[in-house]
């Protein structure tokens, strides 16, 4: 009782898994002994047979998983959304309420799992007979279906019109009761199918996918530029598994610290207590940065960079050493690469004379290849064409100045003043669960003693920096 | 008709040999390599926020650089930047066209962009009076899928009509197209240094670009259904897939080839979204079954899961500084939960 598409190469996929689970519990819902006791119920002047309370919904779902009011409000709202339960009174009203309002389960006819996508022919023929038995009965949205598929289907119209009088003739036929539930069912079908403009489409799959199939053509010339790009792949170097996956082991290891959602993060993530002093600790703009922010900073030399701080203190160290010009060169190349494209000729005149001029003021050190190569580039500037420069100057710093920079008395004095935020605890609230984490923070396991007393005591979210 | 037989039996020669190096660098797998590390914990997350106020299904969302505020996409024809810490409605941007399928925000916070059925990647400035539409980029022929800015001045598109491209927005025009997947392109993801980024299709396959030279430098396989949803790791020296046929994977770029494969049996929906912890190790793949699993990316082992839409999980992200994760759903409402 699954939907089951057939992807292109005939792999099959359970379309809406959901489904099967709802209908396992549709079926035990309409078990004659267990399941929810049916009644009849009045509607205007006719009785329709097994039907039952919104309440007695909530109430069975509530009994047979033991949840909350809440979960079983939604959901049983959920199978009235995909057309398992329908209302009786109000049809167009597809919602769950927990009183006396009648519900009734659809039939498997008209399930998702056997019908669906809901063809257009059946729709058709279901507005035809809206249409034939009251003149006037289509809603706005419904005579504008009507229409569309009359001119989408014409060729097929008589067909429509023939099966509509077939059907509602044998309809006739019928008791009364019976007449009145098999149009409640095909109603109740037909709302979850083609819902009214601006209610929620539940069963709505997104746009169709594979229409431009036809746009790349499989021809020769297709086949000759993979012959190409893969000669070139074959040809390239591929490192070893094992190299590949000790440094992504390394990497997740060494930034576990840094992953709030891991190890939790101190003073206390925002999202929980609500807080924002780590915002306000971790800005750009902060006097004293926290240790692991500078921790991070020695990771690798695009952390350094990364971090307005980090460059700035990176620059005060290079203006000691008397070579803070690299790194101004490679921020003029950064803005160069990612500025405006009208901006490019006058920028990269700019960086040649400061830096790469003979005799410029900030003239920075490129072995002679690259510059000859840059300089024919500059007759022709374009976003790119500082890179091999950048490049070079870029490797000289990560070489050179950063591993000096980490040894420096500059970085360790940091170091050694940058703060360990205290950990601010939430408000204590009797019925509140505290969040689990891998382990404790470090800075944790001596504070904790102090920070209960604390808690206990005050009720405010602030936290304090432990030195400033 | 010969010759095209030919180069068809060449080219796939040449795949077969490509597979055979791979498998010969291939000289441990991910848990010989993870062996040694802790297993992550049981990882319990909490809805700490509900953001509601679309009216319609929310098909994308992204994070701003300062991890506070986000913008979404919805098809009710309106894309809202929200403070999320708050959960106030900070802007609303009506769409010319309701059909969305993606949005993006800036890396500067002034931008914000849009596309989908209409086939166009709308730009709109956030930072002026009143919010304007700065450029429309119109030359796809298929639907908008994803975008991403690298600046304020170049945008990246994936398409249905299999390319992507990369765009001037201050011209309004293309300035590379990258041709090569045979299937619409449903994903893109930007490397962490900007030179390359990787998309993947409705053939199956993930490509790594140039993005200065337009050439596709890798491809990887393995999938059997569209790839909805790629993303770099942290380091950027592996991408992981989310696919149709119900699994994710990791690429490693340097060993060029699938290094793990992240799956499980009673898993039998398609991946719609995926998002990473900071370190990585967290993978947060967004399925149809309306749930979000969360992957040991270094065990291969499902550790946790964010259950609570109603529908389809349809996007997923977590911000810069890693302090939660948002979902967003076809049920018209985006979570975050730590």
């Amino acid at each position: 009782m699954t939907i089951n598409t057939l992807s292109q190469d005939g792999v099959q996929r359970q379309q809406m898994p959901c489904l099967t689970k709802m209908e396992r519990m549709i079926i035990s819902m309409q078990d004659p002994d267990m399941g929810i006791k049916l009644r009849n119920q009045r509607l205007l002047i006719t009785v329709i047979p097994h039907a039952m309370t919104g309440v007695d919904i909530v109430e069975w779902l509530i009994k047979k998983f033991s949840i909350s009011d809440e979960e079983a409000l939604h959901v049983g709202q959920l199978f009235i959304k995909y057309g398992y339960i329908y209302p009786l009174k109000e049809p167009r009203n597809l919602i769950l309420k927990a009183d006396d309002s009648s519900y009734r389960f659809q039939t498997p006819y008209y399930w998702m799992s056997t019908r669906w996508p809901a063809s257009e022919l059946d729709y058709a023929i279901y507005l035809a007979k809206k249409n034939i038995r009251k003149q006037g009965e289509l809603i706005e949205y419904e005579k504008e279906c009507y229409n569309a598929l009359h001119k989408r289907i014409n060729h097929t119209w008589d067909f429509v019109v023939m099966q509509a009088r077939e059907q509602l003739r044998a309809s006739k036929q019928r008791r009364k009761a019976d007449r009145i539930v098999l149009e409640c069912q095909e109603q109740a079908y037909w709302l979850v199918n083609r819902p009214p403009p601006g209610t929620q489409d539940s069963i709505d799959h997104g746009p169709e996918r594979r229409t431009m199939n036809t746009r790349v053509q499989l021809n020769a010339e297709f086949y000759k530029k993979e012959i190409e790009h893969n000669r070139i792949s074959l040809a390239r170097n591929r490192v070893k598994s094992s190299i590949c996956l000790e440094s992504y082991v390394k990497y997740c290891e060494q930034y576990q610290p840094h992953d709030p959602i891991m190890q939790g993060c101190l003073p206390s993530n925002p999202w929980i207590t609500d807080d924002i002093m780590f915002w306000n600790m971790t800005s750009e703009t902060v006097a004293l940065p926290t240790k692991l922010r500078v921790e991070r900073w020695s990771f690798c030399f695009m952390e350094l960079l990364n971090d307005p701080m980090g460059r700035k203190e990176f620059l005060t160290y290079l203006e000691k050493e008397f070579s803070a010009e690299n790194l101004c060169f490679w921020q003029a190349c950064e803005d160069v690469r990612h500025g405006e494209t009208a901006k490019i000729p006058e920028k990269v005149d700019e960086v040649y004379k400061q830096f790469l001029a003979p005799g410029a003021s900030r003239w920075v050190n490129i072995d002679s290849k690259t510059m000859e190569k840059t300089l024919e580039g500059l007759k022709r500037p374009h976003r790119f064409v500082l890179d091999d420069a950048q490049m070079h100057i870029y490797f000289l710093m990560k070489k050179d100045s950063y591993p000096r920079y980490l040894k420096s008395e500059l970085y360790k004095n940091l170091l050694a003043r940058a703060i360990v935020p205290q950990e601010t605890k939430k408000s204590v609230f009797p019925f509140m669960r505290r969040q689990r984490h891998s382990s404790p923070s470090p800075a944790l396991a001596t504070q904790t003693a102090e920070d209960d007393g604390k808690a206990k005591n005050s009720n405010s979210n602030s936290g304090t920096a432990s030195r400033l | 008709m010969g010759e095209m037989e030919q180069m068809k039996k060449e080219a796939e020669a040449l795949k077969t040999q490509i597979e055979a190096a791979r498998k010969a660098v291939h000289d441990t797998d991910m848990a010989s390599a993870a062996a040694g590390v802790a297993p992550a914990p049981q990882v319990q997350l909490k809805t700490r926020k509900t953001l509601k106020g679309h009216l319609a299904k929310i098909y994308a969302m992204h994070w701003s650089t300062d991890n506070r505020l986000m913008v979404s996409a919805s098809q009710d024809g309106k894309l809202l930047i929200w403070d999320s810490h708050s959960g106030n409605k900070v802007n609303a941007v009506p769409l010319k066209s309701s059909w969305v399928m993606t949005c993006a925000y800036a890396p500067s916070g002034n931008l914000v962009a849009s596309g989908g059925l209409d086939n166009m990647c709308t730009v709109y400035n956030l930072k002026t009076p009143v919010i304007k539409t700065v450029k429309e980029l119109d030359a796809h022929t298929g639907y908008l899928s994803c975008a991403r800015f690298l600046s304020d001045t170049e945008i990246l598109t994936s398409s249905g009509d299999t390319t992507c491209a990369l765009w001037d927005l201050e011209t309004g025009k293309q300035k590379t197209v990258f041709l090569n997947h045979v299937g619409d392109c449903m994903c893109l993801s930007l490397s962490p240094d900007m030179n390359s980024f990787v998309s993947g299709a409705c053939d199956s396959l993930a490509k790594l670009w140039d993005v200065r030279d337009g050439q596709c430098k890798q491809t990887f396989q393995g999938h059997t259904s569209d790839i909805n949803a790629i993303s770099f790791i942290p380091s950027g020296n592996a991408i992981i897939t989310g696919s149709d046929d119900c699994t994710c994977k990791m690429y490693d770029i340097r060993a060029d080839q699938e290094v793990i494969c992240y799956q499980d049996a009673a898993l039998n929906s398609g991946v719609t979204s995926l998002a990473l912890s900071t370190s990585g190790r967290l993978i947060f793949a967004g399925y149809d079954d309306f749930n979000c699993n969360i992957w040991d990316s270094l065990k291969g082992e499902k550790v946790g899961v964010l259950s609570g839409h109603d529908n389809r999980v349809s996007c997923t992200g977590v911000p810069e500084d890693g302090m939660c994760v948002c979902t967003g759903s076809w049920d018209s409402f985006l979570k975050i939960w730590n």
